[in-house]
């Protein structure tokens, strides 16, 4: 993707994150814990375990629908970071050969289910992160963060980065158009060029620290960036976790998914 | 590293590494940081972040690299904050981007931030440029730095690759693949990194002499608690490999395929994969309802053993299930995106 | 009431790069003033401005707020009574949200939560922003942000308030809305700027600079109507004197 590309995705996102909806509304730690149980339990599956992955796709369908965000949107960015899972996966079919099972008296290498295996995880968990975000708002997540023990100076970080962010994506784009203006068709740039780019983006970066560390002396800074208390968590968001809990503990030790397809199974027999 | 290649075990183990250290970090900051540090750790994150962003040809290839950062940011800022500064960026990236997931990012952060800053910076760079401003030295301290800490940092893929068990790449070959390119992305993050540095002293010097004097006193990492790092790090690895190396009796050419099936049955005595056996069959009318002798085929009942990965789900009867499922999934979220389009009429 | 008195008393300042900002500065703002400081690009204003509350130190003189000379020591106290509004808003709101920016100088203060979030809610509504509250900074448009910049700097309620170039970014309605605050703003007031129109309006005395000094200092329908005193700073006079 182009600079230009990425920034406005990164925005798109961004915006979507401060939606009012029942999802965006739910406490964000209860997020961010679900989130990381449910990215445990994907992955908790064994190497071969493509069928009871199945049901979890509930979990990126329930939070995109109710969330109302694009579907088509989180399938891209799927698919754009997709080529290294893909590319470390392709060698499974190669040498893992071995037939594993047989449909209908078609046999299935090891191989070939370990790589969808791969992919399946591969779309929930990269889905499930980016709904994360999508659906709680980076300071969101940052609040979280804090709550939940992490570092405050590690938090205000975060604050920060997020906030000039967009600035300095700005500033940056603003220098990559003014030099490709000025390339005249060659394509991209060479080092000596990139390096006098970044520097100089450097040295403005830092004079803007310097500014910034002003303005916060006049309005009283002392070393601790003060924070309000947030709220509690709700019933609505503890019946969340409890849902969430419960489904990825169902369907990881159970085998419903199965279960269901012989009882079909059982009806055409 | 993407979440999808990680088991839990390695995932967490890594996460662990990285809390423990940037909390470490943290700690140490806090105590010692001169406020205007501040806004500037803040700042410098989003600008790594804008400056990865922007490509640039790389001489003779035709292809595009970008900066990575770390190496960068702990000659600046010094090996603490330089540490929590990559870790807000890669945590940011895999927010925005899913650049590999949340749980792989304990890896990144370890991978990417903390060879950088607490190995290689006071090892290799500090001791290569031993204070001198010389842009010659500089830029050899630089690609000397950041091949190392980039070898450090991609063979650690491979590793948490190869731990976690959902690849069938032999080491040998995950190693070649790894470690060569690597060592190209180096060099050129070498150019690029003593590049701005020279630019930056030669343009703005007082600036790099103002960073430096706002970081913290005696910031520099102890000798004795990295080589006592390292020590405890190369038991680690060298047990682990050890391990491998000995339940396969030829030793010299081993494939991860071979050993897996080795490193499987361990696992199998405890943990959930004995429960799951249990629990599949007592919910199963018939275990072996599904497999189709064909040929040469193992045997019914020899079908689950031999292969202790695999529940006998994976049949015709688990793929009915899922299609099933997955029409349900999808007629639900088709159902509540109506459901909600009526409610804005 | 001594506390909003501003007294600059031969400040001089050097830079570290041995740049000479300020070459005895003299002036006095006593209270409820409003004065206008105007100058050529480099003349010094900003640097004036940053020592009104001890971002800059002066290298020799004296700068008095109220009954507080300005020391290393004092400088705490002092940015409780002096508000200054820099340049650029983005530079000044560093927070994730509006609220916290504007929550930001209360908090610093020591205020409860209460009177915090009654602090917010005035300040904000002064700038007609209160619907921005939980918005983040990067979502608003110039105007919005400088709006929310100045309710940053009010919210801690300064005695005197100083400005550097407050209309730069602004449409021209949102640069009315700022004359009508500032003229309701009762403090003391110091605006540095290249609106020479916005200075006519809402500031009674004028202060021109040129390469550090005091070059004039009087009422501002006198100054800015002073073409040659102008012309020699590289101003022009206001628009609105300007025939077509």
């Amino acid at each position: 993707m182009t600079f230009d590309e990425k920034y406005f995705d990164i925005g798109r996102l961004d915006r979507l994150s401060y939606r009012d909806t029942c999802v965006h509304n739910l406490d964000p730690r209860a997020k961010v814990i679900a989130t990381m149980l449910f990215l445990i339990t994907v992955i908790s599956f064994p190497k071969y375990e493509v069928v009871a992955l199945a049901p979890f796709f509930l979990f990126p369908v329930l939070l995109m629908t109710i969330g109302e965000i694009p579907v088509r949107f989180i399938l891209k960015k799927v698919i754009v970071v997709s080529p290294f899972a893909i590319f470390i996966g392709i060698f499974n079919p190669l040498l893992d050969t071995g037939t594993v099972a047989v449909i209908s008296g078609v046999p299935v290498s090891g191989g070939w289910l370990s790589f969808l295996s791969i992919i399946l995880k591969f779309t929930l968990t990269i889905s499930a992160a980016l709904l994360l975000i999508a659906t709680t708002s980076f300071p969101g997540v940052c609040h979280a963060l804090r709550r939940l023990g992490f570092p405050p100076l590690f938090v205000s970080q975060l604050f920060f980065l997020y906030r000039y962010l967009f600035v300095l994506m700005e500033e940056a784009m603003r220098m990559i158009r003014a030099r490709d203006m000025r390339s005249f068709g060659t394509p991209g740039a060479g080092i000596k060029v990139f390096v006098r780019l970044i520097g100089i983006l450097f040295l403005r970066t830092v004079d803007r620290a310097e500014r910034i560390y002003y303005a916060m002396l006049s309005r009283g800074f002392q070393g601790d960036i003060p924070s309000l208390k947030r709220s509690r968590m709700a019933a609505a968001d503890l019946a969340f976790m409890a849902a969430t809990i419960s489904f990825l503990g169902v369907f990881r030790f159970f085998r419903i998914t199965e279960g269901i397809g012989r009882v079909v199974q059982g009806l055409f027999a | 590293m993407a979440d999808a290649l990680l088991s839990p075990a390695v995932g967490t183990t890594l996460w662990a590494g990285t809390v423990a250290v940037g909390g470490y970090a943290s700690k140490k900051l806090k105590a010692q940081i001169d406020d205007r540090m501040i806004p500037l750790m803040g700042v410098l994150g989003a600008f790594i972040f804008a400056a990865q962003m922007i490509n640039f040809t790389i001489p003779g290839t035709g292809s595009s690299g970008h900066l990575g950062g770390g190496m960068i940011l702990a000659i600046l800022l010094g090996p603490h904050a330089a540490f929590l500064v990559m870790a807000s960026v890669l945590t940011v990236q895999a927010l925005f981007f899913a650049d590999g997931g949340l749980l792989a990012l304990g890896c990144n952060i370890w991978n990417l931030g903390f060879y950088p800053c607490f190995l290689v910076y006071p090892l290799i760079y500090k001791p290569l440029t031993g204070g001198s401003k010389n842009p010659g030295r500089i830029l050899v301290a630089s690609i000397a730095s950041a091949v190392v800490a980039l070898q450090f940092g991609a063979f650690s893929v491979v590793m948490e690759t190869l731990l976690s068990g959902k690849s069938e790449l032999p080491l040998g070959a995950f190693v070649l693949l790894m470690q060569p390119i690597h060592l190209a992305i180096g060099i050129i993050e070498g150019f690029v990194t003593a590049g701005i540095i020279n630019y930056v002293r030669g343009a703005r010097p007082e600036i790099l002499d103002s960073i430096a004097a706002s970081r913290p006193l005696g910031a520099g990492i102890s000798l004795k608690k990295v080589m006592m790092t390292f020590a405890v790090l190369a038991a680690i690895t060298g047990g682990a490999l050890s391990w491998f190396a000995s339940t396969h009796p030829d030793g010299l050419e081993w494939s991860v395929e071979k050993i897996y099936g080795r490193g499987e049955l361990p696992e199998q005595k405890h943990g959930i994969a004995p429960v799951l056996k249990d629990l599949q069959e007592k919910t199963a009318f018939l275990p072996d309802y599904n497999f189709k002798p064909a040929g040469n085929e193992p045997k019914k009942k020899e079908a689950v053993p031999v292969w202790p990965g695999i529940e006998a789900g994976t049949s015709l009867a688990g793929i009915t299930g899922a299609a099933i499922v997955l029409g349900i999934i999808v007629l639900i979220g088709m159902g509540i995106r109506s459901f909600r389009g009526r409610g804005k009429g | 009431m001594s506390h909003h008195i501003v007294d600059f008393k031969n400040v001089s300042f050097r830079y570290p790069d041995g740049t000479e900002a300020l070459r005895g500065i003299n002036f006095r703002i006593t209270h409820g003033e409003s004065v206008g400081v105007v100058g050529a690009n480099g003349a010094g204003k900003s640097t004036l401005l940053q020592h009104m509350n001890g971002c800059l130190m002066p290298t020799s003189g004296t700068v008095t707020i109220g009954d507080l000379t300005l020391t290393g020591k004092t400088r705490r106290e002092i940015r409780k009574k002096v508000g200054i509004v820099f340049q650029n808003p983005d530079d000044q709101l560093f927070m994730p949200t509006v609220f916290d920016d504007v929550a930001f100088g209360p908090l610093n203060l020591g205020m409860d939560e209460e009177s915090v979030r009654e602090r917010v809610r005035k300040a904000l509504s002064m700038v007609h922003s209160l619907d921005l509250r939980d918005k983040p900074p990067h979502h608003l448009s110039s105007g919005q942000k400088s709006a929310v910049a100045i309710a940053s700097v009010m919210a801690m309620e300064p005695d005197i308030l100083a400005m550097d170039e407050p209309a730069a970014n602004l449409d021209p309605k949102s640069r009315r809305s700022l004359i009508t605050l500032l003229k309701s703003f009762r403090h003391s007031k110091i605006i540095a700027s290249h609106d020479l129109d916005l200075i006519l309006d809402v500031c009674q005395r004028c202060i021109v600079i040129r390469d550090g000094t005091v070059v004039a200092d009087g009422p501002s329908a006198e100054i800015l109507t002073n073409r040659t005193l102008l012309e020699e700073n590289n101003l022009e006079l206001p628009l609105s004197f300007q025939r077509r």
